[in-house]
């Protein structure tokens, strides 16, 4: 008997807390765990401290956020897994996934059940798919690659430069582009290797290199294997520089790989942290000490772009939040964002940096 | 030439580690037929306590290289074995007797919890260490190719050597050693002869965990860097080794390590580093189409 009363007094609560607390619910999801998950960290940080700051203006619409967050350790299978229990949770909005391989099979999950996304992942084939409602925050691999390569060509004129790849779709994809974008400038890359990402061993690679004279190698993939590769190479004792893409504004690397991060350059959008726009935000970050580095920034202007268009469309429904995002311009802490017909973000590419010292900076040209 | 010399150094090496984590399963699959997937994370867990040895050596400002090594060895050796013991303890010997399977899924669990264990205590983030042994010797140029043997190379290969002299000893010459093979052989007998089975088969744990323990600094020192994944890629390829040399027998397990190393190396440095792991696998199928139980393996006789 008692335990009835108990059941139904829980069941009644429980019903008052749905009814009470009607929030909005916005989903991140990113490799929060597995080797890539300093990476979901920042996606975290920065989408925490975005709803924080927009619940304290008073949140969306009259309604607070509410984060809900997607665990899928960068494996297709399991983005998939994430996107179903999201769709279920009923979000209105879903900032992610990180890994381009995960973003491509979630994408359709989100589509289907009509879910507006933001992404950072960089394969063109995020876009291309005609899918609408994804929109890219970041720019597209093939303007990395463009620019990587050109960069490389223009500036190792005479030295040997190998391409290589970790095999997803990431990390092939700009590695490709890196080719492509040397061979129209006149330089066949020396080597074409790809590596597995996720072991520790990869003196077979450096000892390749070393026999082929290569000084120079373009690399697509993530950090914690150009970090490996670095320090091998160093105890090998062949001096290496790398190219890499967005994934190096990691500071990992530089903790990882020690004084041999020096010779790390990669492209990335210009730095949110630079623009004074950004500033207020950037402070708020480093009190809150966290340094809001590679992704903590997009993740925060990701939730920005939700409110911004939820508030421009008056609701959160998908019809009215697509044609916001596609119509309108928005202003977030990286900056204006607005949006091609493929959802392609309008804004600048991307700069090439270097990691100087545990910091990262613009290359003098 | 000189590129082949180089990869023979850095295979043997390798190999080496292989084979140390190796040894683990194999000595748990020949004393209670099961095979102990949570042994990669054991690895991992001795890898994280030699960084933060090492990293508390640095605040006390030890720099002595081969006192530190010592130290930092004994500490991993000594915490990791007590990890090894209580996850048979909690994980496994609760289900003796039950089906083949329950250990199975137990120790996979076992392994998702460490892993996450040491994600979540630990950090996700990569956990660095200032190069302890740096340099090494450079032996010949060949063409412009320096073949460098480096200093962390030779203490693996030294460890590894001394260990295994060490540990086939303890078996084949030591009562601990008769015991643990007695009960490889019979349990029910074994109890009967008045020996205490669960305690053989907890040190034989802890020995598995101490040799991991063992890799597991030799990594820390030669990669100067951990996270708490390593132990998955590195204990699917030790079980492969354990495999290819015959699973239950010791020098089976030494065996496959080094020749899945070499086989690593050399395919990845004249072949394709994109297909190392395909090859790796595809001997281990080949060898087992030819040799059911491996290199060393003796078949199992089935008595009627």
């Amino acid at each position: 008997m008692n335990k009835h009363i108990l059941a139904a007094g829980f069941s009644l609560l429980s019903l008052a807390a749905t009814n009470v607390y009607a929030d909005l619910l916005v989903a991140i999801a990113g490799p929060m765990t597995g080797q890539y998950a300093s990476a979901g960290d920042q996606i975290r940080k920065g989408a925490e401290m975005a709803i924080a700051d927009i619940n304290a203006k008073g949140g969306v619409l009259g309604q607070k956020l509410k984060l809900e967050i997607g665990d899928d350790a960068c494996d297709p299978k399991q983005a998939v897994s994430v996107a179903n229990t999201m769709v279920n949770k009923k979000i209105v909005f879903m900032h992610g996934h990180w890994c381009s391989s995960s973003t491509i099979p979630a994408s359709d999950v989100y589509n289907e059940a009509q879910i507006p996304m933001a992404t950072v992942s960089t394969n063109p084939q995020v876009t291309e798919r005609g899918l609408k409602n994804i929109f890219r925050i970041m720019g597209r691999d093939d303007q990395q690659g463009l620019i990587a390569g050109s960069f490389l060509a223009e500036h190792f004129k005479g030295k040997k430069i190998a391409v290589v790849d970790d095999k997803s779709a990431y990390g092939k994809g700009l590695a490709d582009e890196i080719a492509k974008a040397m061979e129209a400038k006149g330089v066949r890359p020396a080597l074409r290797e790809s590596i597995t990402a996720g072991e520790k061993d990869y003196s077979g690679l450096v000892s390749k290199l070393k026999s082929a004279g290569v000084e120079v190698i373009a690399f697509g993939g993530y950090h914690t294997e150009v970090a490996l590769i670095l320090r091998q190479a160093q105890q090998a004792g062949l001096k290496l520089m790398v190219m890499g893409g967005d994934t190096m504004t990691n500071s990992e690397l530089v903790t990882a790989a020690g004084p041999a991060a020096d010779n790390v350059l990669f492209t990335f959008a210009p730095d949110p942290r630079k623009s004074p726009a950004a500033a207020g935000v950037v402070k708020k970050f480093r009190d809150a000490k966290v340094e809001p580095e590679g992704y903590v920034m997009y993740a925060y202007a990701a939730m920005q772009l939700f409110a911004e268009a939820a508030t421009k469309a008056k609701s959160t429904k998908y019809q009215d939040m697509e044609k916001a995002l596609r119509e309108g311009s928005f202003d977030t802490v990286i900056g204006k964002l607005s949006f091609d017909a493929k959802g392609d973000n309008k804004l600048p590419g991307f700069m090439v940096y270097q990691w100087k010292g545990g910091q990262y900076d613009y290359v003098k040209k | 030439m000189a590129l082949a010399l180089q990869q023979l150094i850095n295979g043997l090496t390798l190999g080496a580690v292989y084979g140390l984590i190796a040894i683990g399963y194999t000595m748990v699959y020949g004393i209670i037929g099961m095979i102990n997937f949570a042994h990669g994370d054991i690895y991992m867990v001795s890898a994280f306590i030699a960084v933060t040895v090492f990293t508390l050596l640095a605040t006390f400002s030890i720099s002595s290289i081969p006192l530190s090594l010592l130290l930092v060895l004994l500490v991993a050796v000594l915490f990791t074995s007590v990890y090894g013991w209580t996850v048979e303890r909690i994980a496994y010997r609760p289900l003796r007797g039950s089906t083949r399977l329950a250990p199975l899924i137990s120790a996979i669990g076992m392994s998702i919890f460490l892993q996450n264990m040491v994600q979540l205590t630990q950090g996700a983030r990569v956990k660095p260490i200032a190069p302890v042994l740096v340099g090494g010797i450079d032996l010949l140029t060949i063409d412009g190719f320096t073949v460098r043997l480096a200093y962390s190379q030779i203490l693996i290969v030294f460890v590894t050597i001394a260990l295994m002299a060490g540990f086939t000893w303890l078996i084949t010459q030591t009562s601990f050693g008769r015991q643990q093979r007695s009960c490889e052989q019979d349990r029910t007998m074994t109890a009967l002869l008045g020996i205490n089975v669960d305690r053989t088969i907890s040190l034989t744990f802890m020995l598995g965990a101490a040799l991991a323990a063992v890799a597991g600094v030799m990594v820390t020192v030669y990669y100067g860097v951990v996270d708490f994944f390593i132990g998955f890629v590195a204990g699917i390829k030790a079980f492969t080794a354990a495999v290819l040399g015959g699973i239950g027998s010791l020098p089976g397990a030494m065996l496959g390590g080094l020749l899945i190393g070499l086989i690593e190396a050399f395919w990845a440095a004249y072949l394709s580093a994109e297909y190392k792991d395909v090859a790796t696998f595809s001997i281990l199928i080949l060898v087992l189409m030819f040799r059911p139980s491996g290199l060393l393996g003796r078949p199992e006789v089935e008595k009627v």
